[in-house]
């Protein structure tokens, strides 16, 4: 087990990556930032302050539970749901920014772009992740990447937080020394 | 959980799992009408033996916002229908692969039968038997109940409901008697004598006939519905000495605490045990129960059916081998 | 072949015994000839045949459900060597012309002895007597009556049926059930039947019928008999009422004495009988009251019903369970494996007992001269209950899959034997 991400290299990760929220939509008065829970939802949280401390605005927040969504739900027992909670502004015209801790085969996304759809018509739809570990099965790309981290289909990437898991550190586990 | 046939299957995290599941299946609930494709190619099937278009129409409208296909099936078998009539149908609906059979019968047990005797392979949920049970209504119960004076989270520890009315014929209220005791309130039973089982004593509530003595320390008064007939089984004398000894009236909604709610889970008997003021007054979330049952009902189908059933899984063990 | 030597049998008593039969009679050994047929009946008990008082045998109009073949060849199958027709058949036995013909179907089969019960009222309405005296002196000789399946509620009605019996000597026997108190009802009334939300059928329905007809019986001097008896009350009442004088006689099914209630927890409708299955306090005190004799014999109400009767939802289904072929094993298993009763009394109150009570004459005893109706019984195996198996035409027992005690090896009815737990099918050689 490695650690490839220490709590320092996190935080400057999320701070690049306000940055380059706020470049690309022209600052943050159109973006809403939607997490998707469990992690993607603090990973948003942690976005929305960095833009705080930067342009001194609050940029819309939410959260999107996808599981309703999944394309696997079939293949083991139900799995208990997750708020899902939006601005109340809507996500019509908006930028929305989806926000996730690992972008692995991209089915998340697939489900968290269909559960968009029944919730109205953004302007635009972006991704920004923590960590991009390969591996798609899907035609999806990340717009916002904290670190690309190649990984084999056999390993699993960990990402702690510290509002969940006591501690900031991004680890990979199954890989032999 | 296989299929919902009484509270009784259920344990206290069961039930909570379900209105926690119903909660943010509600989210967002001014789009009213949020669909997912949650039980796409799922078959879901009302086999409705006693007419009841609420109820229908609820589990209709849950099973399509989770877009399943549905079948309703109205089968005008009367209670001395005979053995055939509830087998064969129940075979019947199996060719056609039922993933879920919402079952509503006058017989105390039927879908006991359904499930036990798997005539059905898929999902049984109860949607009313006789007068044994109706589990999804004392489930939206609780979660309006909790929706109110719970914010949504926990348990209903520490809150007192009564349950006012024809308990020795209701499903509703023994489901909700057990139910709410599982939750943790505590429940007091308000009916004239004749309107009570024998053997209600070992039920766990407070039992009363006099509903002015107890309504004010209720957080929640909820009335049962009074059929007319049982005047002429002589469980009462008269409507008028019914209304006015066991109905909720305006005096007894004044009576009631600041933050008590009024239920009812309908149809109601306006002017029999219970008063257009009862009824329409602020305290009532009767109209929001109907919504509520929507939302605990998609929560039930997804908690059953949406995940892998055990047909999936014998499917997926013969594709692995 | 009618001469058998029946060798190394141990009687109820325990002592060894032998037993000769020629020409359907009990005889001494010094008389036997050759040729006979020789039984070893090694570790096997000697008794005298069976009686039930309350069978249904359905025939005629339901023989969908069970034939008097059929019933026949259940009844020796489980010991018994005589049976009583309850007479709610269609036609219902109300006249000489139906008792007759069951009375000569029983014969023409010749398995057990079939006395037909005669029907208290006309068609059982509990309106008019039904011509007792001509069922009486038909061939049938009826001396039984019973509207059982219905209560002769109108108290009038059952004071002249009461009365009216002292005529031959007959017995009324009534099926306690207070009919307003039990509209519709379909379990007892009790805190299963609350839980299950279905109808409750009170045992003062029963028990109040009982006290009534025991004081009718006590003013016009009758014999009344007690059909099924099932509360620990009706039981009381029996009991003081004898204390007293009254010739009151009362009977008890083998599943009264072993299952409650909580069987119907399932909803499975072959718990669904008339009178229901109550409580564990009313099945301890039906035992007792058989131990010490308040209750003087077992009876089966044996209701056989077709499948479709029972594969359905419990109000739906009609009520009854199989009983004659079980009888035996269910009664050792709740009184004497229990220990609340020695064998030999079990026997008394499944054989001679009965035997009295209806004045059947064959039937009970096993002393020189006496008619060869017998059972050897094997009392230290056990056997597995098949539905499917069963004799009966019908397949509604509760016992299905269930271990019991108390194998019935052989029945000889008149000298003939009419059953072989071995060698099945080849009876009568």
């Amino acid at each position: 087990m490695s650690v490839v991400l220490n709590a320092a290299e996190i935080a400057r990760a999320l701070r690049r990556i306000a940055h380059e929220i706020l470049e690309k939509n022209h600052g943050s008065s159109e973006v809403i930032l939607l997490g998707i829970p469990t992690r993607g939802v603090v990973i948003a949280q942690r976005l929305a302050q960095e833009i705080l401390g930067i342009e001194n605005a609050e940029v819309a927040l939410g959260t999107l539970d996808i599981t309703m969504y999944r394309d696997d739900l079939r293949m083991r027992a139900p799995r208990p749901l997750t708020p899902t909670q939006l601005p109340k502004t809507g996500i019509d015209a908006k930028h929305v920014v989806l926000v996730d801790d690992v972008f692995f085969s991209g089915r998340t996304v697939r489900a968290a772009l269909d559960a968009l759809n029944e919730l109205g018509r953004p302007k635009t739809v972006q991704l920004a992740v923590l960590i991009d570990r390969g591996h798609r099965e899907l035609p999806i790309r990340a717009d916002f990447v904290g670190k690309n981290i190649p990984t084999a289909k056999t390993e699993s990437v960990k990402v702690n937080l510290s509002e969940i898991d006591g501690s900031d550190e991004v680890k990979i586990e199954g890989r032999s020394m | 959980m296989r299929d919902l046939l009484s509270i009784n299957d259920l344990t206290k995290d069961d039930a909570l799992e379900i209105l926690d599941t119903a909660v943010h299946l509600s989210d967002l609930s001014d789009s009213s009408s949020r669909k997912f494709p949650t039980l796409r190619g799922r078959t879901v099937v009302n086999l409705f033996f006693e007419d009841s278009t609420r109820t229908r129409i609820s589990f209709e409208a849950a099973a399509k916002r989770l877009s399943a296909d549905v079948i309703n099936f109205s089968a005008k078998g009367s209670s001395v229908s005979k053995g055939e009539s509830l087998k064969d149908t129940a075979l019947t609906l199996q060719a056609m692969g039922a993933d879920a059979v919402i079952i509503r019968h006058g017989s105390s047990g039927a879908p006991a039968q359904l499930a036990r005797k798997r005539w059905i392979d898929g999902a049984v949920i109860n949607a009313g038997d006789g007068t044994h049970e109706h589990p999804t209504q004392a489930l939206l119960d609780a979660f309006t109940i909790r929706r109110h004076l719970r914010k949504d989270l926990g348990d209903l520890a520490g809150l007192k409901i009564a349950v006012v009315g024809d308990v020795l014929h209701s499903r509703v209220a023994r489901s909700n008697v057990l139910l709410l005791q599982k939750l943790g309130a505590a429940v007091v039973l308000v009916a004239p004598p004749t309107l009570l089982p024998v053997g209600v004593e070992h039920w766990g509530a407070q039992v009363s006939f006099a509903i002015d003595e107890v309504i004010a320390e209720c957080d929640a008064v909820m009335m049962l519905r009074v059929q007319k007939e049982r005047m002429e089984d002589l469980f009462f004398p008269s409507e008028r000495e019914y209304a006015r000894n066991f109905g909720l009236n305006a005096a007894r909604i004044a009576a009631m605490k600041e933050s008590a709610i009024v239920m009812h889970p309908g149809p109601m008997n306006r002017g029999l045990e219970i008063t257009a003021e009862g009824a329409d007054s602020k305290r009532s979330v009767i109209v929001e129960q109907v919504a509520n049952g929507v939302s605990v009902r998609m929560a039930v189908l997804y908690l059953l059916i949406g995940g892998a059933t055990s047909r999936d899984l014998a499917v997926q063990i013969g594709e692995q081998s | 072949m009618n001469s058998w030597l029946i060798k190394n049998a141990r009687d109820l008593q325990g002592k060894a015994v032998d037993l000769a039969v020629v020409n359907g009679q009990i005889v001494d050994i010094k008389e036997l000839h050759q040729p006979y047929l020789e039984v070893d009946a090694k570790g096997l008990t000697l008794m005298p045949g069976l009686v039930d008082l309350h069978t249904h045998l359905r025939e005629p109009g339901r023989e969908d459900a069970e034939t008097v073949l059929t019933a026949s060849q259940a009844a020796v199958a489980g010991g018994y060597t005589a049976i009583s027709a309850m007479p709610n058949t269609l036609p219902v036995a109300d006249t000489a012309g139906v008792v007759e013909q069951v009375y000569r179907l029983g014969k023409s089969h010749g398995l057990c002895d079939v006395f037909p019960i005669g029907a208290v009222t006309v068609g059982q309405k509990g309106e008019q007597l039904a011509e007792l005296v001509a069922m009486n002196q038909s061939e049938a000789r009826v001396r039984l009556f019973s509207d059982d399946g219905y209560c002769v509620a109108d108290p009038l009605v059952m004071r002249r049926a009461l009365e009216y019996v002292k005529l031959f000597d007959g017995v009324v026997a009534q099926h306690a059930q207070d009919p307003r108190l039990t509209e519709n009802a379909q379990m007892n009334e009790g805190e299963v039947s609350a839980r299950l939300g279905l109808k409750g059928w009170p045992a003062v329905a029963e028990e109040a019928i009982i006290a009534r007809d025991i004081l009718l019986a006590e003013h016009v001097n009758s014999r009344l008999h007690i059909c099924h008896l099932t509360t620990a009350g009706g039981v009381e009442l029996v009991r003081q009422a004898k204390l007293r004088g009254v010739k009151v006689t009362a009977e008890v099914t083998p599943h009264h004495l072993l299952l409650t209630d909580e069987m119907a927890a399932t909803y499975d409708a072959t718990y669904k009988v008339n009178p229901p299955l109550r409580t564990e306090n009313d099945v301890q005190a039906l035992r007792r009251g058989l131990a010490d004799g308040t209750i003087d014999i077992v009876a089966t109400d044996h209701a056989p019903h077709p499948q479709e009767a029972k594969d359905c939802e419990w109000s739906a289904a009609a009520f009854g369970m199989l009983g004659l072929e079980t009888a035996f094993s269910i009664c050792y298993l709740a009184m004497v494996k229990s220990g609340l009763m020695s064998v030999a009394d079990l026997w008394q109150r499944m054989s001679i007992a009965p035997a009295k009570l209806a004045r059947y004459e064959n039937h009970g005893e096993l002393t020189e001269g006496r008619t060869a109706n017998f059972v050897l019984v094997d009392l230290n195996k056990t056997w597995k209950v098949d539905a499917g198996a069963l004799k009966s035409k019908s397949k509604n027992t509760p016992y299905d899959g269930m271990e019991l005690p108390a194998v019935v090896e052989k029945t000889f009815h008149n000298g003939v034997l009419v059953y072989d737990r071995e060698n099945q099918g080849r009876e009568g050689a």
